[in-house]
């Protein structure tokens, strides 16, 4: 009894759904997929909350014991502008002792005290310190503390050698109107500030950065599946019966990349689901964010299917494919940003897909879907270029 | 048996860079007719059998499956073809069962009909009871059973197998034989292929033996060993006068040699099957008395020894 032929898309869905269905059994997939680089953005995400912006704010104590001027400008001119970026929390303690003891229970991450006096040390031109109080559990923000309390006593220095080169300048000038004059300097607010409105909007809070670098560092090994099984289909001999099946050849192939496809889509929205449930992650606008997906899935499956065309065997195609995936990963600035690091290597990021992926994030969030073109068209360029060279290479797979 | 050819194969050649794998190669099976393609390995029959099933290109020749035109593109002829490859063709972590609905599936076949098919295969197969089971769990006898299987689901006009016993065990491999007898029976094509000949004079009703690429024989066993002029061999167990039976028996038409050893008479003759009655009765009419008959024939073995100056397993 002769049947009538699957067609090419009915003979895909259907390897393709064999595929997944042995997947899903040996949870290989759900673990590469989605279970590990959850499990790593969580860790990161961990690791660097609290540096950069968009994370929770550091809590820093501070103690004035100073009543004079230079005290309340350090409150007014410094801490102020930082706590009202979001970046600290000021609690103000009465004492060094408590402040301590609340490091030191880790309910403040460092404090920085003002000693009294302070101002009239500056005024007399004596040597006048800040203090800083650390946690050793907290070096991070340690440091942080200490950057705010040394920018602070160079604004002072400068101020302070101003006033004596007025001073050298003005043998008539009394000491007195030194001293007034130092301190109305130390008190000044500093001229000028930085704020840089159009960067910050378009960089990716931590949550997000690790959640979407993650996901799409580890997108390239879950596409892996699809097209690699077309070598283990060969050597397991089960290629042989596909290919004495009355279905298109073509459809061999389409099931494998199908297979991709929806490894690589699924387990990108699950993890943007789960990272933004559980961590709070921002991705964007939903649109614009599973075009991204798509076009970086369908690169991911270009290059990988591409390598896997050069490989004897399935696992010699894993082993190529993850050190291009790690290559690539690192490059495109997956861990860390890339873009930001000096020379040739901030240019280079844009070589790999990755990069792509997280540009088009950052501006979706910085504008509308209209925005993320350039990084959807660089994706697909990948995808255009090394799919169409692995597909001219992939019939050499399909046979036995 | 009928006689419209299931499968007609014409001037097969097939090149692995300058290696010829398969040259001139030509022939036809009929409807329920086993056709065993016989030879050593690397003789050219998994080559063969591949361009058969349309996996493999062919650089010349034609192939016809049940009318249709065989080719690697082809869907209509492989629709009517059933291919058991030599290696377990499997997937390990499906069950036995989704492999066959897998298959019937990419068959053709509807969800539903697929799965009544998977367990009429299953009942054919003996493996109904662990039909749930990944096939991973299975022994070699059962996945071998299991891989013959994948091959029948489409109620195939044409079965190819390539060597299916290879590395079975005794048992499994009596019952993949009692198979593959019965399909053919049923009226199925088969085309077998083997280096054991013990399985292609028990299975086959003909025999191409292919050695280098090339078929150099071709025909039932008896005409190959007719091809190549071996005459059978008959011992008599016996009692009486044995030199007197011997003489007279040498003087029959078909007898080429006789000979005498303690209580026993050696006779080399042709076609002993249809000359045996009148050896006995002769035997019997001059004064001795038989207690048992050994008939032997030449076998495939030696009719490729002949052709090639090689044992199949050289």
């Amino acid at each position: 009894m002769t049947e009538r032929p699957r067609g090419l898309m009915r003979a895909a869905v259907l390897i393709a759904g064999k595929d997944l269905k042995a997947r899903v059994r040996d949870r290989s997939a759900l673990i590469i997929g989605i279970v590990v680089p959850l499990a790593l953005a969580f860790i990161f995400n961990g690791i660097f909350s609290g540096i950069s912006g968009g994370s929770k704010a550091i809590s820093l104590g501070v103690v004035v014991a100073d009543h004079g001027a230079a005290g309340q400008s350090f409150i007014a001119s410094v801490l102020a502008p930082l706590r009202h970026a979001g970046l600290i929390a000021v609690h103000t303690e009465p004492t060094a002792a408590s402040a301590r003891t609340l490091v030191e229970s880790g309910s403040l991450s460092a404090a920085i005290t003002v000693p009294a006096g302070f101002t009239e040390a500056l005024r007399a031109g004596k040597p006048a310190a800040l203090g800083v109080i650390e946690s050793a559990a907290a070096p991070l923000t340690a440091q942080i503390a200490r950057s705010i309390a040394a920018a602070y006593a160079s604004d002072l220095n400068r101020a302070r050698l101003s006033v004596a080169a007025v001073a050298a300048g003005s043998p008539g000038i009394s000491r007195a109107s030194i001293a007034r004059l130092a301190a109305q300097a130390a008190a000044a607010a500093p001229p000028l500030t930085v704020r840089d409105v159009s960067a910050s909007t378009k960089e990716l809070d931590n949550k997000s950065f690790f959640a979407a670098g993650m996901a799409v560092f580890f997108l390239f090994f879950t596409v892996q599946f699809g097209v690699t099984s077309l070598l283990e289909e060969r050597a397991d001999g089960t290629m042989a019966r596909l290919l004495a099946a009355p279905i298109p050849r073509a459809s061999i192939l389409g099931g494998k990349l199908l297979t991709s496809f929806a490894l690589g889509i699924v387990s990108m929205l699950v993890l943007v689901i789960a990272t933004s449930l559980l961590f709070g992650a921002s991705w964007g606008n939903p649109v614009g964010v599973v075009v991204l997906i798509a076009a970086a899935t369908l690169s991911a499956m270009g290059i990988m299917a591409l390598i896997a065309t050069f490989a004897k065997n399935a696992e010699q195609a894993g082993n190529w494919q993850a050190v291009v995936a790690v290559i690539l990963g690192l490059l495109g600035g997956t861990f860390f940003p890339v873009s930001q690091a000096p020379g040739i290597l901030s240019s280079l990021t844009f070589a790999a897909p990755q990069a792509w992926f997280l540009r088009g994030l950052g501006d979706l969030r910085a504008g509308s879907l209209s925005v993320i073109w350039t990084p959807v068209l660089a994706l697909l360029a990948f995808a255009v270029v090394t799919g169409g060279l692995a597909m001219a290479r992939l019939n050499r797979i399909a046979e036995v | 048996m009928a006689d419209t050819p299931v499968l007609e194969c014409r001037g097969l050649r097939r090149l692995f860079g300058d290696l010829v794998a398969v040259d001139d190669v030509s022939f036809h099976i009929a409807a329920g007719e086993t056709y065993g393609l016989l030879g050593p390995n690397g003789a050219g029959k998994t080559t063969t059998i591949s361009m058969v099933a349309g996996l493999l290109e062919r650089d010349a020749g034609e192939v016809v499956v049940a009318g249709r035109p065989m080719t690697t593109r082809t869907v209509q002829a492989k629709g009517a073809l059933g291919y058991v490859p030599q290696d377990l063709a499997l997937y390990p972590d499906l069950s036995g069962r989704e492999n066959l609905v897998f298959f019937a599936r990419l068959y053709g076949m509807p969800t539903a009909r697929a799965k009544a098919r998977a367990s009429e295969v299953l009942d054919l197969i003996g493996l109904a009871d662990r039909a749930s089971e990944q096939a991973k769990t299975y022994s070699g006898g059962m996945k071998r059973r299991l891989n013959i299987g994948l091959g029948l689901l489409n109620h195939p006009k044409l079965l190819v197998l390539d060597e299916p016993t290879v590395g079975v065990d005794p048992q499994s491999r009596n019952a993949i034989l009692e198979s593959v007898a019965s399909f053919s029976g049923a009226g199925v094509a088969i085309l077998y292929t083997t280096h054991y000949m013990e399985e292609a004079e028990r299975l086959c009703d003909r025999v191409g033996i292919i050695d280098h690429g090339n078929l150099i024989a071709e025909g039932t066993q008896r005409e190959l060993v007719g091809m190549v002029g071996e005459l059978d061999s008959v011992t008599l167990a016996a009692a009486g006068d044995l030199p007197g039976a011997a003489s007279v028996l040498g003087d029959l038409e078909f007898v080429r040699r006789t000979s005498v050893t303690d209580d026993r008479i050696e006779l080399v003759l042709t076609d002993a099957r249809e000359n045996l009655p009148a050896i006995l009765t002769t035997a019997s009419a001059n004064g001795v008395a038989v207690r048992s008959v050994d008939v032997t024939e030449p076998d495939l073995e030696a009719v490729f020894l002949h052709l090639t100056g090689r044992g199949l397993r050289d």
